[in-house]
């Protein structure tokens, strides 16, 4: 066993071939042709459809149900309910993370005795094409006695609210707490100055455009199963299915994730229907299809953030932030779904100290059930909810103090000497200097001068706001260990199979998974890197059970640092052996050979030397090996960081009021983002781009809304304001590099910082425009009435109880 | 994504269509079918039969009779957006028309559509009751004009009856400067509220859409206005000069907002006529 | 429910089919020729997913049945260009980055070609404004907005070449 590289970052020698490089998408010609294979596109012999009859309730008894009339129509095979599966004794859908006295009630894939949300499946139907299972739907005849309902999370915590689950008494699901209250109360009696907030982080839907969709398949002689699905992690799927759902031996089932239209969070987890398809599939001895309708996947997608919390900040007369209390009620929806206790928990306390140097900082969270969809992770999980209420207490301190908004945060940064840096709540941030982030962002924004432009724009009736988000998140999910002592239920280490050919191709076999991210490309530029071959010459392969070794998936920015990080050690395993093959071929010692270009040459003698090719192909054909060397020429390593990584920057957004209608226009908007260094510019800035417009999107348009009834109002993209292109400008991007040393590529995800960032720096925008009104917060969304009247209103300030 | 089972029936002139209707009193016209066919796919409407109008002739085409401009029902959106008579006749319908839905909807969408539909949030409404159009209603019985002002009745309801077709629609040549002014709601683009204007020797006209259950002339708007189109004279007149009493309210716009935004829009789109 | 017979001229390929009245055109394309090219992202023609071209106009494939168009010319993202020779709005998609999960791609294609055809030049507005009726969640709409304009420029290119070689 050879010694391996540490896995601390060590920085290129050189120039770089591919890394680095704004590379083509290796995966786009097949997208841009309508050659995409989605699991919707995918259809097999003797399939069947499956159509579900979700509850028109939030929360009611299911009485007697009468399928005669739908099971009498030529075509329907069968018609499923809650009873079919307990009898079969099928399990409940798991919750992936664990807290302390957590409440887990069970989570039938179709609901049995109760359903608990409007969307809950009530019975399924399965037939021989999707119309006439719809049709057969429409003829289910179910006794549904209406209970009562609660939707909003601190109304489920009110005296005599109705009561979700008998598992969860006060429909309490946890109480959690993080950092030293004893600590911060100390320092707020030393404060001179104290900034209050209530704020409400209203509840969103991911709405990937591709809807989720599942197929099912039984081989009744092997009694293997496959399934396609929609999902971000196929093995955390396979194992939840198979171990815990439906008893299937996990070597019998495999689980493929094709092409992913978004994900967003949302297809991470175990979603009812997956069972529904396989538990048919095998009972019909038939292939078995789902695909959601888009209003089915308002109200069957897992939802994001949805928080009702309270801040303190205490400063210092100078601006100097001294301690930060949080208490938060973090509305879980129904059910526990499969990491949905962690995101308001470790994926937000921690996150709570932003990028300041506090004395202390406590947060108290309450995690409550009510009778709405789920709420799990949706693009940043948590870190944006952590970031819009960190930014916006500063900001709010920065208005009330008349300081300036970029010089409260300068003040208070964590400096570059200070890393790693131990936060008050848990978190040990690797690397970071965000200042020059800052000052880069205020150069590009032209601030001087657009200060001057806001101040003459207000005496004659023009506003215009500028909001600063200067965020910290933690991200690249793992290690293990850790996440393990925090409640995880699954490992958050990756996967990496580097498999050399006799003619030097190469095949990459990653847990990753990519559904948009562009792995196929930037896996393959850290493949060719390494040897300095054609690109060409390596395939990425992604999603599917039956040929990666085990992985994690794609989630918490995690591809890069911890995929990546994988691949970029199993390179290191082929390039050790390659390099002894090459030594020995050439009559020289490992240690004087070197790799460029696809060519080992012995170092100063440019004549000569093996190709990658020729290496490849005497590991095969093992004629001539070093002494006791195994042929072939293959390397696995699963890769398990010490840290996450910690991705900063600044983002600022330039927003306009119109003063007639309160109509938001946002009109300019630049950031620098620091995720070390860039495997491929045009793939890290489409993510933040992306991650831009969703955080925009919640800040002005995106509302998921429940009746207190618990009926979703927001249901179709009729009500629910989807980001469109007429919304946003161009945006102003650009970069600063600080290597993470927890990966041996240095690198830090960058798939969430846009959202986790953006919400934040928009809502100051807003803000910042409506002080003029002599506001110093008024909550999200900006609807264009609430501003109109934020800015008729005189000086009340708007929390959430103005929204309706 | 499935509508209910229906029988279709495709009119191969618009005698059929009109026969075919008397005949199914429980059928329903596929024109554009923009209106229809997503409520169909939600299984909010479930007729047994369709007859499709949507490749019929006899309802296409521009053309103009004197100084009327005539439109099969059956025209698009994108063409009265983009048609050369229109624009010369009635440029107020293109200013309309750049509001509709989006190129996918405009390329399908009917103007004959939208006036049998009666949508409280369509756009063109506004425009029509101030351009003083006229609808040319068919039935197996024959036929009739009715002017806009007595056509629109209310929500989703209008002069038409059992058995009748919006065949044309009729537009006196617009003889001043018109504008529309559009507030749309952030999700479905429909009207919020929508305004039209327009400035003719005959005098001012303003018609307000969305707001309300039917698009309505703003009659105290036009009486302040009168002929006196001078900026001030435009403020005064259109600054809390609608009521929210009869307006509609939801969780996006309350009925109060929308008085609001109709005086907004009512200025501005005077504004482009003066 | 009796079938109706129906021939569409699919991508310049006469197709007959007997279809259910209700079958819409999406679900002829997707379900019964395999052109899985054309997505369906919504159920209230919105996200534009389903965008195709209908006698040589951009229309939305959910909101139209099979049945109407008997007759027509339907070109979907298989034919307005192929792998050696795409389209140049499918390259400029490639080269600008205008794309990362691929799922409204295709409709986004096609709508950026009715765009283009509509005005040859559109400013940046005029494409963000045209663009409403198609969703995209994964880009921001930055790099399909920068996409559109290289191809709008590309195409005015090659329309003057082609005015000019017919000239010479």
């Amino acid at each position: 066993m050879t010694q391996l590289p540490d896995s601390n970052y060590k920085a290129p020698d050189g120039p770089q071939k591919y890394i680095g490089k704004a590379v083509k998408r290796v995966e786009d010609p097949r997208f841009i042709t309508g050659q995409g294979h989605y699991t919707d596109d995918i259809n097999v012999h003797g399939q069947l459809h499956a159509a579900m009859l979700r509850s028109p309730y939030a929360h009611a008894k299911i009485g007697q149900i009468d399928a005669s009339a739908a099971l009498a129509l030529k075509g329907v095979h069968a018609v499923l309910t809650g009873q079919d599966l307990a009898d079969a004794k099928v399990g409940s859908i798991p919750t992936g993370w664990l807290l302390p006295d957590l409440k887990i009630p069970p989570h039938p894939a179709i609901a049995h005795g109760e359903v608990h949300y409007v969307g809950d499946i009530v019975a399924v139907v399965i037939a021989e094409s999707r119309a006439l299972a719809e049709d057969a739907v429409a003829l289910i005849e179910v006794d549904l006695e209406p209970l009562d309902a609660v939707s909003l999370g601190s109304q489920a915590l009110a005296q005599g609210a109705a009561e979700v689950h008998p598992e969860a008494p006060g429909n309490v699901a946890f109480n959690w707490e993080i950092g030293d209250a004893a600590a911060a109360d100390e320092l707020f009696k030393q404060a001179d100055h104290v900034v209050s907030l209530k704020i409400r982080n209203h509840r969103l839907v991911p709405n990937a455009i591709e809807p989720r969709a599942s197929l099912a398949q039984y081989q009744r002689s092997s009694e293997e199963f496959t399934l396609h699905t929609t999902s971000q992690n196929p093995h955390i799927h396979r194992l939840m299915l198979a171990a815990f759902v439906l008893g299937i031996p996990e070597h019998k089932l495999r689980v493929i994730s094709p092409d992913v239209g978004g994900g967003f969070g949302s297809k991470i987890f175990q979603y009812p229907e997956e069972v529904i398809v396989l538990f048919a599939a095998k009972k019909l001895n038939r292939p078995v299809k789902w695909a959601a309708r888009r209003s089915e996947s308002f109200v069957s997608d897992m939802q994001g953030r949805d928080h009702e919390s309270e801040a303190q900040l205490a400063l210092s007369k100078d601006g100097k932030m001294l301690a930060l209390k949080v208490d938060t009620i973090a509305n879980m929806g129904a059910y526990l779904t499969t990491f949905a206790p962690a995101v308001p928990t470790y994926l937000y306390g921690t996150l709570l100290n932003g990028v300041y140097k506090f004395g202390a900082v406590h947060a108290k969270v309450t995690g409550v059930f009510t009778n709405t969809v789920p709420v799990d992770a949706y693009r940043g999980a948590g870190r944006p909810e952590a970031t819009y209420l960190v930014e916006r207490i500063v900001s709010k301190a920065a208005s009330e103090l008349g300081m300036d908004a970029a010089e409260i945060r300068r003040k208070n940064f964590i400096q570059p000497e200070d890393f790693p840096y131990q936060t008050p709540v848990a978190l040990v941030y690797d690397s970071g200097n965000y200042e020059p982030a800052l000052d880069k962002a205020l150069g590009m924004l032209g601030y001087q001068d657009l200060l001057k432009e806001q101040a003459e724009g207000r005496k004659n009736g023009r506003y215009i706001g500028i909001g600063f988000s200067t965020y910290v998140e933690a991200c690249g999910l793992a290690p293990s260990a850790l996440v393990g002592q925090l409640g995880a239920q699954a490992g958050q280490w990756e996967s990496a199979v580097v498999r050399v050919m006799p003619t030097g191709k190469i095949e990459v076999l990653t847990g990753s998974h990519s559904h948009g991210q562009g792995h196929e490309t930037t896996f393959a530029q850290i493949a060719a890197e390494e040897f300095g071959i054609p690109m060409e010459d390596v395939v990425i392969v992604h999603g599917d059970t039956g040929k990666m070794p085990f992985g994690w998936g794609t989630y918490g920015s995690r591809s890069a640092a911890v995929g990546g990080s994988a691949l970029k050690m199993a390179l290191g395993r082929i390039k050790d052996k390659a390099t002894k093959i090459a030594a020995h071929l050439l009559e020289a010692a490992p240690e004087d050979i070197e790799v460029a270009d696809g060519q080992f040459k012995v170092k100063g003698v440019p004549e000569g030397g093996k190709s990658f090719f020729d290496v490849a192909l005497m590991a095969h054909l093992a004629h001539n090996l070093p002494e006791g060397m195994e042929p072939g020429l293959e390397a696995q390593y699963m890769y398990d960081p010490k840290n996450f990584v910690y991705p900063f920057g600044t983002h600022i957004a330039v927003v306009e009021l119109d003063a007639d209608t309160g109509h938001v226009k946002m009109i300019k908007y630049v950031c620098v983002d620091d995720c070390g260094p860039l495997i491929n510019p045009l793939v890290v800035e489409g993510q933040v781009h992306g991650g831009i417009a969703q955080g925009f999107g919640q800040a002005i348009l995106e509302e998921t809304v429940y009746d207190e009834e618990g009926n979703m109002l927001t249901g179709s993209f009729m009500e629910y304001s989807m980001p469109r292109a007429e919304d946003l400008p161009m945006f102003e991007i650009d970069h600063t590099v600080t290597p993470s040393p927890h990966n041996p590529l240095g690198v830090k995800g960058i798939g969430e910082s846009g959202t986790i960032a953006s919400t934040a720096a928009v809502a100051n925008a807003v803000n910042d425009a409506l002080r003029a009104f002599g506001h110093h917060h008024v909550d999200m969304p900006f609807t264009p009435e609430k501003v109109w009247r934020a800015m008729k209103g005189g000086v009340q300030d708007l929390g959430q109880a103005a929204d309706d | 994504m499935y509508t209910t089972p229906f029988d279709y029936h495709r009119a191969v002139n618009l005698d059929d269509a009109l026969k075919m209707l008397a005949d199914n009193p429980d059928a329903k016209l596929l024109a554009g079918g923009h209106s229809l066919i997503p409520t169909m796919k939600l299984r909010l409407a479930s007729p047994s039969a369709l007859i499709d109008i949507s490749a019929l002739d006899e309802l296409r085409g521009i053309r103009t009779d004197g100084d009327m401009l005539i439109l099969g029902a059956g025209v698009t959106h994108a063409e009265l957006l983009y048609d050369k008579t229109v624009a010369e006749y009635a440029p107020l319908m293109p200013d309309m028309a750049r509001w509709v839905g989006d190129p996918m909807v405009r390329n399908r969408g009917t103007v004959g559509g939208v006036v049998a539909h009666a949508d409280p949030a369509a756009d063109y409404p506004a425009g029509l009751l101030t351009l003083g159009a006229s609808f040319k209603l068919k039935s197996a019985g024959g036929e009739r004009v009715v002017g806009v002002d007595d056509y629109f009745k209310g929500m989703f309801e209008t002069a038409l009856q059992e058995g009748e077709i919006v065949t044309e629609i009729h537009i006196p040549r617009q003889a001043g400067k018109g504008a529309y002014e559009k507030f749309r709601h952030p999700a479905s683009h429909y009207a919020i509220v929508g305004v039209a204007a327009l400035a003719s020797p005959e005098g001012v006209k303003v018609a307000m859409t969305g707001a309300g259950p039917k698009a309505v002339r703003l009659t105290q708007v036009e009486q302040a206005i009168g002929s006196d189109l001078s900026d001030e004279n435009i403020k005064s007149a259109t600054e809390n000069a609608v009521d929210a009493g009869s307006l509609l309210s939801d969780r996006f716009a309350s009925a109060e907002y929308r008085a609001h935004l109709a005086g907004v829009l009512a200025k501005r789109a005077l504004m482009r006529v003066k | 429910m009796s079938l109706v017979p129906v021939t569409i001229n699919i991508n310049g390929t006469p197709t007959p089919a007997q279809v259910e009245p209700r079958m819409l055109l999406v679900q002829f394309l997707r379900d019964e020729l395999e052109l899985t090219g054309t997505h369906v992202g919504c159920d209230t023609s919105q996200c534009g997913a389903c965008t195709v071209s209908l006698n040589g106009e951009a229309v939305k494939s959910c909101t139209l049945f099979a049945v109407q168009a008997d007759g027509m010319d339907v070109q979907t993202i298989e034919g307005i260009g192929s792998m050696d020779d795409l389209h140049p709005i499918q390259a400029a998609f490639w080269e600008q980055h205008g794309l990362q999960c691929g799922f409204c791609t295709p409709g986004m294609i096609m709508a950026s070609a009715e765009i283009i055809r509509r005005n040859p030049d559109p400013s940046e507005e005029e494409i963000r404004e045209q663009l409403g009726g198609n969703f995209c969640r994964c880009t921001g709409y930055h790099n399909i907005v920068k996409a559109i304009s290289s191809a709008a420029a590309v195409m005015r290119e090659k329309g003057a070449e082609a005015g000019q070689a017919a000239d010479d």
